[in-house]
């Protein structure tokens, strides 16, 4: 069975005065049907623009390339917009950061809920209002028909953010891209958002791409993990892969920093990564890592492979699978 | 909504109240009355005759009290130099400067509103500098100057309209652009910068992922938010039309309020003058409250709750 | 960034890590850089400054008396149409006087009166506008009413009445426009006012128990000038446009006076058969008004950007 999502070889460009910039470089991963992908990173790292390039809603000047970029069987590599127009808030949909703005202040809930299903199918009024009433109950708001005349002020951050959840699912797409869905959003709402999204999940049997700077995030949904720095992946696999046995020494680092559920030792110190992130203008060779690297090498600075141990599990290092995990054991050790 | 539409209106009408009483005592100030009455030639006698048959003797919160209250029925006196009451003079004469100022505003909307749009979505492209420079340019020209520029180029040279006079839609058409012309630089500027901020906002991103195209964006959701503070600056630019319709109708030679009203000046027409004076301070405060309850009532965030 | 900067000291002057480097030039240096560099400020300051050389240098310049009336020569036209005079470059009005000689005089009356009137406005609005935001409150509460209630009034009908009434010259005028057009000053000083005194460094002062004038003029007068300076030029165009107005309806600056807006009202009559006489000198203003208002622009850009409109 084919992935829902296939992603090859995605690159970003943007021509800046200083030099082109290259937030994303030769991204490659797919989301199944059914599964919640997480990309995660710091900031910078060029995960949101990925979610946007995808989307096709990248600024103009930015030029996309890909190998392949394919939702289904529709292949959106070098979809015009229009033809991503059709594509949007239809097969695929996103969710933002940023509840608060998200939505029009000076039109109704309603009016925004039913324009996301006008827009792709010929119903009548009636019809887009209903299937809004039944959305905005499945992502457990009270009172829906009297929610729809609403205006986006009268509702909280939490209350906003489900809206948007169901304005992405108005035309049943298959594909739910979250952009740091719950970053803005109160601690104890956090975890009702992400639990609504996983069982919404489920129960349209659609795929979820996630993308967060939040590792505590990544544990409690994620079914597969993609660890991005510098603009590409340095690690991929499933979450279980990733968190026990991480390979790249990046994903060490970032395991270290945060205190994670069932991982971090209690007493135990947090570690740092020290260094900054290289600029992403101009000419790249090389691991993007290797200046705050312990691991570092001369050959490092002309190494840029990604190793694919099978099964969707991969990683960017010059050290071979059994030095990563020697190393790692290592570090666990100390 | 309703609560804040009160509020403004009693704040309106504290203003119109002191608008009132600077209108009289304006004129008053300025000499006597009964002399400007009474003429040159005439004798102490006829000027204290006068003034009493005026009740000009009467303490001037009196007189002040006495005009309000007629005025308030429409009873502004006569004029000293027309058989009409002042009142009907104004009546005549007010609906000329009122489409005039329309026109005006009418012009310089359907130029401002779309130039600064596309302003906004192409900017600092040849097409935006443009618009701004000419919006400059335009700020820097006298409008009485322009009128008679125009009157000359289309009415003497090219013949295209007529030179003086406000009988047809015709007559309107040179006045109107004068008029216009000085309103649309700001028009166009706020609706550039306001376009500029409203499509970086989210909600424009949210509604380009849901698969709408850029006209809807641009016409249902952009220009709805960025239009309101332009409407509000439409209001009190009609205002300033009003005003300026002194300098057009003169130079235009239009029956309007305005030119009654310099007609009157030069002459001393004190009763006229008031009236004028404090119709027009009253379209003013009107026209502040209706700006303000427009912007309240375009905006949902004011608007409810 | 990972690179050699470590590996420098501390003191190698000029380095990166230079403290004097890191102070950089004075404020009021990179201010003046920046204006330099600005097109609008460069145009509009150049322009202005050689019309307020060309008004101070009049008496200088100018090739006749632009009082000076000779019947015989009335309404020559200028140099570049046939029938002119080598005398009167810019030809001569309906009463004989030279043109040119009145433009140059002329522009000493518009500037006079555009800044004589933006410098007492400009007092009268800044005093109401930071007593407003300073104190908040009951004060803040009267003054915007008389703010609004000077807003609902029509200026020019108003100046106009005024100036009927009290006789038309150039200090009427000034005095006058000078205490109607005060508004936008209060306004974009009260607002300025509010936002500089939320500041922590009012609070500051505040605390140590320095007196209010001391704080207004050293603490708030300081961080508001900009949008003085940048009103005031606005307002130095408006009140020469309005000017040229009143005195265009013949309520203003009287006769013989060689006020550009007057000259175009004397020249009114003779538009069809000599167009140049009214033309010359609104160009005259167009010019100085466009001058002012792009330095305005450029100053507010270099200095306030957030307040364009």
């Amino acid at each position: 069975m084919s992935a829902l999502l296939e992603v090859q070889d995605l690159t970003v460009d943007i021509p800046l005065s200083e030099g082109v910039l290259h937030p994303v470089r030769g991204i490659s991963f797919s989301v199944d049907r059914g599964e919640t992908v997480c990309i995660v990173g710091e900031s910078g790292c060029g995960k949101s623009l990925t979610s946007l390039a995808i989307m096709g809603l990248l600024p103009k000047r930015a030029d996309r390339k890909a190998k392949v970029l394919r939702i289904g069987d529709l292949d959106i590599s070098a979809a015009s917009q229009r033809e991503m127009a059709h594509v949007r808030g239809n097969r695929m949909a996103m969710i933002f950061q940023e509840p608060m703005t998200s939505l029009n202040p000076a039109y109704t809930i309603g009016n925004q809920l039913e324009e996301a299903l006008l827009q792709h199918r010929n119903v009548p009024r009636q019809e887009a209002r209903e299937r809004a009433i039944y959305l905005l109950e499945k992502v457990g708001i009270t009172g829906a028909a009297g929610r729809l005349r609403q205006y986006p002020h009268q509702l909280s951050g939490g209350l906003r953010q489900r809206v948007m959840i169901a304005m992405a699912l108005m035309c049943g797409p298959d594909l739910i891209i979250a952009d740091e869905p719950t970053t803005a959003l109160d601690v104890t709402i956090q975890a009702q958002i992400l639990l609504l999204l996983a069982e919404l999940q489920r129960e349209f049997e659609m795929g979820l791409l996630l993308i967060t700077h939040d590792l505590g995030v990544v544990a409690r949904v994620a079914d597969r993990v993609a660890v991005m720095y510098a603009g590409q992946i340095v690690e991929q696999g499933t979450a279980q892969e990733v968190f026990e046995r991480p390979l790249h020494p990046y994903t060490r680092g970032l395991m270290d920093c945060i205190p994670i559920p069932g991982k971090t030792k209690r007493g135990g110190h947090l570690g740092s990564i020290p260094g900054l992130v290289p600029s992403l203008i101009g000419d790249m060779s090389g691991c993007a890592f290797r200046d705050r690297c312990v691991y570092a090498r001369s050959e490092c600075a002309s190494y840029d492979e990604m190793r694919d141990l099978g099964g969707r599990r991969a990683y960017r290092c010059i050290m071979t699978p059994e030095e990563a995990e020697a190393a790692g054991q290592q570090e666990q050790a100390a | 909504m309703l609560n804040f539409a009160l509020r403004r209106l009693l704040l309106a009408c504290l203003v119109a109240l002191t608008v009132s009483v600077i209108a009289f005592f304006l004129v008053r100030v300025s000499g006597d009355m009964a002399i400007a009455l009474a003429g040159e030639s005439a004798s102490a006698e006829d000027i204290a005759e006068i003034r009493e048959a005026y009740g000009l003797d009467r303490p001037i919160i009196v007189q002040y009290a006495d005009w309000l209250g007629k005025a308030l029925q429409g009873d502004f006196g006569e004029s000293l130099f027309f058989p009409e009451t002042v009142w009907e003079l104004v009546a005549t004469r007010l609906p000329v400067t009122l489409r005039l100022a329309m026109a005006g505003l009418v012009l310089s909307l359907l130029i401002g509103v779309p130039f600064g749009v596309i302003a906004a979505l192409r900017p600092n492209s040849w097409i935006d500098r443009l618009a701004m420079t000419i919006a400059v340019a335009g700020q820097a020209i006298p409008s009485f100057w322009m009128g008679l520029m125009l009157m000359v180029l289309f009415g003497l040279f090219l013949r295209w309209t007529p030179i003086s006079g406000d009988d047809t839609w015709v007559h309107f058409i040179l006045p109107a652009v004068t008029l216009g012309y000085y309103s649309t630089p700001p028009i166009m500027r706020l609706t550039r910068s306001g376009m500029l901020e409203v499509l970086q906002a989210d909600y424009i991103r949210t509604a380009y992922a849901k698969g709408l195209r850029p006209m809807p964006v641009l016409f249902k959701h952009a220009l709805r938010n960025a239009v309101i503070p332009v409407v509000a600056l439409a209001s009190v630019q009609f205002g300033h039309m009003l005003s300026g319709a002194i300098v057009i109708e003169s130079v235009f030679a239009m029956q309007g309020i305005g030119y009654l009203a310099w007609e009157s000046i030069l002459r001393k027409d004190i009763a006229v003058i008031q009236a004028i004076l404090l119709i027009v301070c009253l379209f003013y405060v009107f026209l502040t409250v209706l700006s303000d309850l427009l912007n309240a009532w375009l905006d949902p965030r004011i608007r409810v709750n | 960034m990972t690179d050699a900067t470590a590996s420098r000291s501390i003191d190698t002057p000029g380095g990166p890590l230079d403290p004097a480097r890191a102070l950089g030039p004075s404020p009021t240096a990179r201010f003046f850089r920046r204006m330099r560099g600005h097109t609008s400020v460069m145009f509009g300051g150049s322009v202005l400054l050689l019309i307020i050389a060309v008004a101070v240098f009049a008496p200088l310049i100018a090739p006749h008396d632009p009082y000076e009336q000779d019947l015989f020569k009335r309404l020559l036209p200028p140099f570049w149409m046939e029938g002119a005079n080598p005398a009167h470059l810019l030809g001569t009005d309906n009463l004989g006087r030279d043109y040119l000689s009145r433009l140059i005089y002329g522009a000493q009356i518009s500037l006079m009166i555009g800044i004589c009137t933006a410098v007492l406005s400009g007092i009268i609005g800044t005093a109401l506008g930071v007593t407003a935001g300073y104190f908040g409150g009951k004060v803040d509460a009267v003054i915007t009413f008389i703010i609004t209630t000077r807003l609902s009034m029509p200026i020019v009908l108003v100046a106009l009445a005024i100036v009927a009434l009290v006789g038309g010259s150039l200090e009427a005028v000034i005095l006058v426009l000078g205490l109607l057009l005060w508004d936008r000053y209060a306004v974009v000083m009260r607002s300025a006012t509010q936002q500089a005194r939320s500041m922590d460094y009012v609070s500051a002062a505040r605390a140590i128990g320095c007196p209010t004038w001391r704080i207004v003029l050293s603490e708030i007068m300081p961080n508001v000038i900009n949008n003085l300076i940048v009103i005031a030029t606005f307002e130095i165009a408006h009140a020469i446009l309005l000017e040229a107005a009143l005195s265009f309806l013949g309520l203003g600056v009287q006769p013989p006076a060689p006020s550009w807006g007057l000259m175009i009202a004397e020249g009114k009559e003779f538009l069809l058969f000599d167009p140049w006489v009214i033309t010359i000198p609104g160009i005259a203003l167009s010019i100085l008004v466009l001058a002012v208002n792009m330095l305005g622009d450029g100053i507010r850009d270099v200095s306030a950007p957030e307040n364009r409109s």
